[in-house]
């Protein structure tokens, strides 16, 4: 039944991937690669890897997702982004991915929500993970926090040089305008 | 075998989304989608390692999967910054617009 459930999620995550592929418009590719993300979290949770899948949906498919977003709305800013918002989601543009997150949402369901013996579907217990986490991997959880910071600083190096720029240019601007 | 699958469909699984990450990184010229395509090809590698953790019953493969998702999460960071940096420089998202870059 579970091998069932882990060939579903994966023919899923191909076909909402290859729809990502082939869309043209970013906002359609944004919701079929987040429905690939949430079926390759319910392939993990078919296979037992239930912390993994959480951390798939709340990571990946929640906050990298979002980033994706916002950067796209940061691309259309003015009068007629609303009529752009408009014209990106006709209704019709959103039926696939949200027919595989439905899906999706009934897989996870009976997965999380099964009862029975746990022995051979979680073979790897979250407490596991943790204690190896801190255990022999504690090194690597600072590198990766020093990563994150590291990238954390470099995007706001990025955006914040430009937003100081444009002011400093209007001011040149208005200064040869006076002489 | 983790729950009656056999390890070799997961690693397969892992690798087809990992061809079409890698496809849609050559095929797009749209600098969002190619940074979509990395996200999927990143994901399929950690794919790879829960299958392969699970399948001798460690738990090493998640470990390194939470390391390959802050990497993810620092990269699209970064990257969607230098994207944001290029739009407003061309004014278009075609990455063939920055082959005029003197560095």
């Amino acid at each position: 039944m579970q091998a069932l459930f882990f060939y579903l999620a994966g023919a899923l995550a191909i076909v909402s991937t290859l729809l990502m592929l082939t869309r043209l418009n970013v906002v359609h590719g944004l919701l079929c690669l987040i429905a690939s993300l949430l079926a390759v979290a319910v392939a993990f949770f078919a296979i037992g890897a239930d912390l993994i899948g959480a951390l798939e949906i709340v990571v990946y498919a929640g906050a990298i997702m979002v980033l994706f977003v916002f950067v796209v709305m940061l691309f259309n800013l003015g009068e007629e982004a609303i009529d752009t918002e408009r014209r990106w989601l006709p209704p019709g543009a959103w039926v696939a991915p949200v027919t595989i997150g439905c899906v999706l949402l009934a897989e996870a369901f009976y997965l999380v929500t099964r009862s029975g013996p746990l022995d051979p579907a979680r073979p790897v217990p979250p407490k596991t993970v943790a204690l190896a986490l801190f255990g022999p991997y504690a090194i690597g959880v600072e590198l990766a926090s020093m990563l994150l910071l590291a990238g954390l600083v470099g995007a706001y190096h990025l955006g914040w040089q430009r937003a100081a720029r444009e002011p400093r240019d209007e001011a040149d601007e208005l200064v040869q305008a006076r002489s | 075998m983790m729950s009656g699958i056999p390890v070799e469909h997961g690693l397969l699984l892992s690798a087809t989304l990992f061809a079409l990450g890698l496809v849609g990184l050559l095929v797009r010229r749209d600098l969002v989608f190619m940074l979509m395509s990395l996200e999927v090809m990143l994901n399929a590698a950690g794919l790879a390692f829960v299958v392969a953790g699970s399948r001798w019953g460690q738990p090493d493969g998640q470990v390194m999967f939470l390391f390959i998702l802050s990497v993810a999460a620092s990269e699209v960071a970064v990257g969607l910054a230098l994207v944001l940096c290029l739009y407003h420089r061309t004014l278009t998202l075609d990455a063939d617009a920055e082959s005029t870059l003197r560095g």
